[in-house]
């Protein structure tokens, strides 16, 4: 337990000392959102329609661009050798890694998203929705982009492969993540969505670690 | 406390590496694998590590089988390759210091590594502003941030200058007399008594 | 020698096997092609509303089917392939998957061609087509990460690991993409579910179901063949080199 947790300090203390690499997703998202008033006009009625859908889509997006952090600078400079032979079952050294990645990327899309929800003219109950609907169901995007990670992991072009590979599997997520915002919009109870979206989140728990771990194996050899 | 490997054969993509390498080490000995540059050297020492698996041929620890099941194994080497395994943001204190925490250690081992390593004055130093022999030894600190009875070193030696050679040997003369193993890849002879001889030139095994 | 260098390249066991199925899967294929385009361009009545453009369901829907079956032949194949390590396994995993994109797109085309006659519009984001979409991604995927390898057994393993956590969710993404067209069709589009299923309609349909299976064996069997062949020939250069 104690390697389990000294690996997250490690990457804690490791993403603080270089921000920059946190501020550079932030403002990716940022930009990402600002395309939207930009390019569909700026009337409150329509940006307020589609405000789930961009947010939702700017996190993925966000939160795809950071997925090669998770373990491509370990692997470059020999620490997943010395990690994967360390005292840590390989699917909880990915988990810690995930971890890790989930507090430092995509925690702080979520703590600007009310910002730009409400930017995009949200109602209030929307806000509150898309917040708490990208804190449950964003777990999943870490767990399935690890696999991604580690499968593309030193490959010369891997980022344009990676997105091919998770997009898709992200479909779900993006769905019942943008049904729960548009649920609350409309005055109808968002538990059902909020639910599915822990579902599959508990479910990337078990599959992630696993298949990344396997992958990782693979990658070293 | 023994290794042993047995006509252990391994195949890049398609392609034949060495094959039936034979080697039997007993506590207190070194295995010092040569070879010229291809033959091999850092693929047995990765499959020693269990970074790499073998297509053929049994390895055991302390005469348990660990071919499959390499639980009794774990935890119990350390294996140093060509990459210095340092963070360039962190202090030469705080990555050795994660190296022994990641391994269940406390400071006690961490101020050993240190001292062992006379990397005392650079302790505060971030590693990327560390040369490259510095950066080798803070690598080799490792060894002693977290005891291990088996150590795996490939190219221990390159970027140290003599001085740091004949601190790397004394540390690896204690290690062995304290019953520890080693299994090392140099160009040159370290000149460790009773180290027996693994050439991957000649083909087989020791 | 310790080892079979050729343990990958000579399946002799798999080529005997298939070399006798080959002939009849071809013959198969060709007669149960022609019986289910018979059946269903000739003999199958035409639709009431849509009239004679409902004739291109018999290749529609037994394509999709195919697409569908063609993942799960995959990741069988590749589940195979990763715990007995059994090498014919994973190239039957890598020869399925063209053949897959190619079952998948085709769904898509004709799906699009049925389309403009039913809706006045090349594309639908029907629940229906979206999946289908959406399965053709993962093909393209898969077939994607299988060539960034150079190193053809990393390249099965990372491949078959992508195909498990695939299938894994093609149901989920099958479930959320129908909710989700529930939610933002008006109902008054009619969906691709079709005119009710007639017996005149259903066998046509499952003739060509089998006819499109029989020819995915036929291509497989190609495909698998030419794999061993190419890993042969890797492989006699290879020793060819060394022993140089």
């Amino acid at each position: 337990m104690k390697a389990f947790f000294s690996l997250i300090a490690r990457d804690l203390k490791l993403a603080a000392r270089q921000g920059s690499a946190v501020a550079l997703s932030l403002c990716f998202f940022v930009i990402v959102i600002v395309l939207f008033p930009l390019g569909v006009g700026p009337e409150m009625t329509v940006l307020a329609r589609i405000a789930p859908g961009v947010l939702w889509v700017a996190a993925l997006l966000a939160c795809l661009l950071t997925l090669d952090r998770i373990f491509q600078a370990d692997y470059e400079d020999g620490s997943l050798d010395q990690l994967v032979i360390g005292p840590l079952p390989l699917s909880f050294l990915v988990l810690a890694k995930v971890i890790a990645h989930w507090l430092t990327s995509v925690l702080p899309l979520i703590i600007i998203a009310p910002v730009l929800a409400l930017s995009l003219n949200l109602a209030s109950d929307g806000v509150i929705a898309v917040t708490f609907a990208l804190l449950i169901g964003s777990p999943t995007l870490s767990l399935i982009g690890a696999v991604g990670a580690a499968l593309t992991m030193g490959m010369r072009r891997g980022g344009v492969l990676l997105s091919l590979l998770v997009l898709p599997l992200y479909i779900p997520v993006l769905i019942f993540g943008v049904a729960a915002v548009e649920a609350a919009v409309a005055m109808l109870p968002m538990a059902p969505h909020l639910l599915l979206l822990g579902g599959m989140s508990l479910g990337a728990l078990v599959v992630g670690p696993l298949a990344a771990g396997a992958a990782l194996r693979l990658a070293l050899e | 406390m023994s290794l042993s490997a047995e006509n252990v054969t391994c195949l890049r993509g398609d392609r034949l590496v060495f094959r039936d390498i034979s080697f039997d080490l007993a506590g207190g000995q070194a295995l010092w694998v040569r070879g010229r540059n291809g033959a091999g050297k850092s693929t047995l020492l990765r499959i020693a590590a269990r970074l790499l698996r073998p297509q053929a041929g049994r390895f055991f620890w302390n005469r348990t089988d660990i071919t499959e099941d390499d639980e009794p194994y774990h935890g119990q080497y350390h294996y140093i390759g060509h990459q210095e395994v340092l963070k360039p943001v962190l202090t030469v204190a705080e990555n050795l210091s994660f190296w022994a925490e990641f391994h269940g250690q406390g400071k006690a081992s961490l101020e050993q590594a240190i001292e062992g390593f006379e990397l005392g004055a650079l302790r505060d130093t971030p590693a990327g502003l560390l040369s490259a022999g510095q950066k080798k030894r803070t690598n080799l600190a490792r060894l002693l941030a977290s005891p291990a009875p088996l150590w795996i070193l490939d190219e221990p030696l390159s970027a140290l200058d003599t001085h740091f050679i004949d601190l790397f040997r004394a540390r690896l003369s204690e290690h062995l007399k304290a019953g520890g193993l080693a299994l090392y890849a140099t160009h040159q002879d370290l000149g460790i008594d009773g180290s027996q001889e693994l050439d991957l030139d000649a083909g087989g095994g020791a | 020698m310790a080892i079979d260098l050729h343990k990958y390249a000579n399946p002799r066991r798999f080529l005997a096997i298939t070399s006798a199925i080959y002939p009849w899967s071809l013959a198969l294929t060709v007669i149960l092609l022609a019986a289910g385009l018979y059946t269903g361009l000739f003999v199958a009545p035409p639709d009431y509303q849509q009239g004679e453009t409902v004739r291109i369901m018999f290749v529609h829907v037994p394509a999709a089917w195919m697409g569908l079956m063609i993942y799960t032949f995959m990741a069988v194949a590749s589940a195979v392939g990763l715990i007995w390590k059994h090498p014919v396994a994973d190239l039957s995993a890598k020869a399925a998957a063209p053949i897959g994109a190619c079952f998948t797109f085709l769904s898509l085309v004709t799906g699009s061609l049925w389309g403009e006659p039913m809706w006045g519009t090349w594309w639908v984001w029907d629940a229906r087509l979206t999946s289908m979409l959406i399965l053709l991604f993962l093909y393209l995927g898969y077939i994607a990460l299988w060539q960034s390898f150079d190193d053809p057994s990393k390249a099965s393993k990372a491949a078959a690991i992508l195909a498990l956590v695939g299938v894994i969710n093609v149901p989920i993404i099958k479930f959320s993409v129908d909710w989700w067209n529930t939610l933002h069709q008006p109902a008054s589009v009619a969906t691709m579910s079709g005119p009710k299923i007639y017996s005149s309609i259903l066998t046509p349909l499952l003739i060509m179901g089998l006819a499109y299976t029989a020819f995915f064996v036929t291509l497989l069997i190609i495909r698998v063949r030419a794999e061993i062949l190419a890993r042969r020939l890797r492989i006699l250069q290879l020793s060819e080199l060394q022993e140089r």
